[in-house]
């Protein structure tokens, strides 16, 4: 199992190098640059600009550059928010999206597995409609919809909770945007559990337990969930990732203070260096959580060994 | 027992004790400010935009500051004084002027916060802005040391800055974000930390207390400030929300008192709603169509005149921008303190149908449109939803009035500027103007002859450069106003840029805020406005 472990941490150091590479030429070959504003800086003040990011240099230097500062977890300078190392604002703005990511998964999961489970049980019921049509109505409606309209309904017309935020990140602030986070999530995990809900309850050691006359209640439990959970976990991975990132959506909206957005702004201001740290951070996430879930396979199907 | 009572008296006692103590806490006045965006920078040398522009205003005071109605007023130099050619500005720094940390704010310090712009390594971004001082350019090149930049420490508390030239807007310049001072001794102790909270020493109303990127900015009164007694706001917090919907809610919700920026469709439901707290502000910048002069029909002085006529600015203004910008008639927008009304074109005071009339018979007299040779006209604009309903009404306008023909090309908008700023040639292309400072220079200089990168259609006559040129020399305000005057009153009698509206900034200021004033040069301080319950 150890060995497991360490053996695709070692393979994640040649995708880390890949996917910098690839993103770090792709940027550059966009054209503009982090210096080309509307109205056109003197062409002294480029110079000086220029010269002081080495953007003067040839690509394959800086390119080196990059790798080898980066290496030492130095991720440059940002080109847009000069105040700040690429590092410092990632190190800043993580924590929010974390925590805000977290409950939005713990929410998305908890409530897509009970509410799959549910319609799973009562297949083809009225609540089994209701249910899945909530849940589509939840895949469809994009975050950038529900956002707002949670803050008309909560904030302006009820005066209930914050518009937006992160004030002293206490529940009241953070109820908005995590639902609004979570409930395209919770609907994908609502319908994947329903799914193959459905397909293990006709299982043969489903009918088997069922034989045997054990509770409802332990077969679906301990036997069924056990099995209906394999693609819900493998879900889990993208998921986790994309939520613990933060979304650019979600945070524009309700004014998060997280890094969702670094991505979106830094490739549209061509920030190089902050979109180098975020598709380095999301990929070191994506890494991580497969991981995790292939680590979660092995305790959940016996048929499944890592040694 | 006993115990028990005494000791609820001694709480009661405590309790009380506490109450009286925290009063004054919770009259705190706390100023909730909507910025329009995240501060790119907290550093003078590198800022460039607005939303850092207001921040930076309230952290530190240039030499002149605007006063709450936009006007040029002493900031932290109580006086000067101006050698007759006009090179010399001598200035008198307050003897009671402190940074937040107590330390006198000297003429050191913006001798060295001048160098520190103009150095070539510290790159900044604005360092044109004090091109007029002697030496600046150069030292912004490269070519001479930082020392031969033409600013000197004569005492502690006297400031000499000699300038390249007679500058009569300098002290406009000096109100400009890029001209606050840094405190010597804490960019050399911090370095590019000095920008952090807890490490910033200002010399501002206020001082920065907090920020967390995104979320909030918190700056509180600095009671080192010169002025702190008249300051009446404790803390204002800054919020950078760039969803201008996400701010409306906001303020909807009664979390932002002031908000900057909103979308121009939502003017009319928020009329209704706040009625006053609506603020349509005329702000220094004006939209217009550039004619180039260099090609037939355009070099015909009645073909622009014509076709600048039969623009209806009213219908731009209220259909397309739903009233968020007013119509214009002037290349310099109204509202510069320094120059007044400006000189409109001769046909601002007639009615649509008049101008339309007279549009015809000139355009005819110049032998094109309807019965004389065939007007094909091609509009260029930069890429962008209004833009493009602009440039399809004005089409339809002048193919209605003189039977042209009118194509569209739009480019994004670098390429768009870009194939402008390097002579490409056209028709009529789409132009903005945002005022670097308030004066009226900047925007009549963008059609002098010479100015290679500005004057997109070349225009080229002499009488305006000339009178340029004189406004220049004209050391008395009022003469040089009258100049400018003169010259802007002969570009519109020419007409090669058509204005056609002056922009306006967007406020939502709560009924709560007490002391705004809107001005054309958008200028807020804090420490000039306070709240009430």
């Amino acid at each position: 199992m150890i060995s497991f472990v360490l053996r695709r941490l070692a393979s994640a150091v040649p995708t880390l190098f890949i996917v910098v590479t690839i993103s770090f030429f792709l940027m550059r070959f966009a054209p503009g640059g982090p210096f080309n504003l509307e109205r056109p800086l003197p062409p002294a003040t480029m110079a000086n600009l220029v010269r002081t990011y080495q953007l003067d240099q040839p690509l394959w230097r800086q390119y080196l550059t990059y790798l080898g500062n980066a290496v030492t977890g130095d991720f440059g300078p940002s080109y847009i928010y000069k105040d700040n190392s690429v590092a410092e604002l990632i190190g800043k703005g993580l924590p929010y999206s974390i925590e805000l990511g977290f409950y939005a998964l713990l929410l998305a999961l908890i409530g897509g597995v009970l509410a799959g489970t549910i319609a799973a049980l009562r297949q083809n019921s009225t609540l089994d409609f209701t249910i899945m049509s909530l849940s589509t109505i939840g895949v469809t409606v994009p975050n950038f919809v529900i956002g707002p309209v949670l803050t008309l309904i909560f904030a302006v017309f009820l005066s209930l909770l914050p518009a937006g935020g992160w004030g002293d990140g206490s529940l009241r602030f953070l109820i908005l945007p995590m639902i609004a986070l979570a409930l395209p999530q919770l609907a994908v995990f609502a319908r994947l559990t329903r799914g193959s809900m459905i397909e293990a309850l006709h299982t043969d050691h489903i009918r088997t337990a069922r034989a045997y006359g054990l509770p409802p209640r332990v077969v679906v439990v301990t036997h069924a969930m056990r099995a209906a959970m394999l693609p819900v976990v493998s879900y889990l991975a993208p998921c986790a990732a994309a939520l613990l990132t933060g979304s650019a959506v979600v945070e524009t909206i309700f004014t998060i203070p997280g890094v969702g957005r670094y991505f979106v702004l830094g490739a549209l201001n061509r920030d190089y260096t902050l979109v180098m740290g975020t598709v380095v951070l999301i990929a070191i996430f994506v890494i991580l959580f497969n991981l995790v879930v292939d680590i979660l396979y092995g305790l959940l199907d016996p048929r499944v060994r890592h040694d | 027992m006993k115990a028990f009572t005494f000791n609820r008296h001694v709480a009661a006692l405590l309790l009380g004790s506490m109450l009286i103590g925290a009063s004054p806490a919770l009259a705190e006045t706390v100023l909730h400010r909507g910025n329009a965006g995240e501060p790119q920078t907290l550093d003078q040398a590198h800022t460039s935009i607005n939303i850092e522009e207001f921040i930076l205003k309230d952290l530190y005071e240039g030499l002149t500051i605007y006063d709450a109605g936009g006007k040029i007023v002493p900031g932290a130099a109580e006086s000067w004084t101006v050698s007759d050619d006009g090179t010399v500005y001598t200035f008198k720094l307050r003897d009671n002027g402190k940074w937040s940390d107590g330390s006198p704010v000297t003429a050191d310090d913006f001798v060295f916060s001048f160098q520190r712009v103009e150095d070539p390594k510290t790159a900044a971004g604005y360092a044109n802005i004090l091109y007029p001082v002697k030496n600046a350019e150069k030292v912004n090149k490269g070519e001479v040391a930082v020392d031969q930049l033409g600013i000197k420490a004569v005492d502690a508390r006297t400031l000499e800055i000699t300038l390249e030239r007679p500058t009569p807007f300098f002290l406009e310049l000096l109100a400009h974000q890029t001209a606050l001072p840094v405190s010597k001794a804490s960019v050399e102790k911090n370095g590019a930390d000095f920008v952090k909270p807890g490490i910033m020493v200002s010399n501002g109303a206020f001082k920065l207390v907090s920020h967390v990127p995104n979320d909030n900015l918190v700056v509180e009164k600095n009671p080192n400030h010169w002025d702190a007694a008249n300051v009446k706001l404790d803390k204002v917090i800054f919020y950078p929300i760039d969803d201008q919907a996400a701010s409306i809610r906001r303020f909807e919700a009664k979390e932002m008192d002031l908000v900057y920026n909103f979308s121009a469709d939502q003017i009319d439901r928020l009329r209704t709603a706040y009625n006053s707290q609506v603020h349509v502000s005329p702000t220094l910048a004006t939209y217009y169509y550039a004619f180039d002069t260099r090609s037939e029909p355009y070099s015909d002085v009645r073909v622009r005149r014509a076709l600048s006529m039969a623009v209806d600015r009213d219908f731009l203004a209220k259909e397309i921008y739903s009233g968020s910008q007013i119509p214009a008639y002037s290349m310099v927008p109204p509202g510069i303190e320094s120059y007044g009304e400006p000189s409109r074109a001769d046909f601002a005071g007639d009615s649509q149908l008049d101008r339309e009339d007279k549009a015809v018979a000139l355009m005819k007299e110049a032998g094109y449109g309807e019965g004389g040779k065939p007007l094909a006209i091609e509009i260029r604009y930069n890429t962008n939803p209004n833009h493009e309903r602009v440039a399809t009404a004005v089409a339809d306008m002048w193919k209605n009035t003189f039977g042209a023909t009118v194509t569209m090309v739009n480019l994004d908008v670098s390429s768009h500027y870009a194939y402008l700023q390097e002579g490409g040639k056209f028709n009529v292309a789409r132009a903005g103007w945002v005022a670097d400072y308030a004066d009226a220079e900047n925007f009549l200089a963008l059609s002098v002859s010479t100015n290679k990168t500005f004057n997109y259609g070349s225009f080229n006559n002499p009488e305006f450069d000339a009178l340029m040129k004189k406004s220049y020399e004209e050391r008395d305000p009022a003469a040089r106003s009258k100049v400018l005057h003169e010259a802007e009153a002969l570009l519109m009698q020419e007409q090669p840029v058509a204005p056609l509206l002056t922009q306006a900034d967007l406020w939502m200021v709560s009924d709560r805020v007490k002391g705004w004033e809107d001005n054309a040069a958008n200028q807020h301080l804090s420490r000039f406005l306070s709240v009430s319950e």
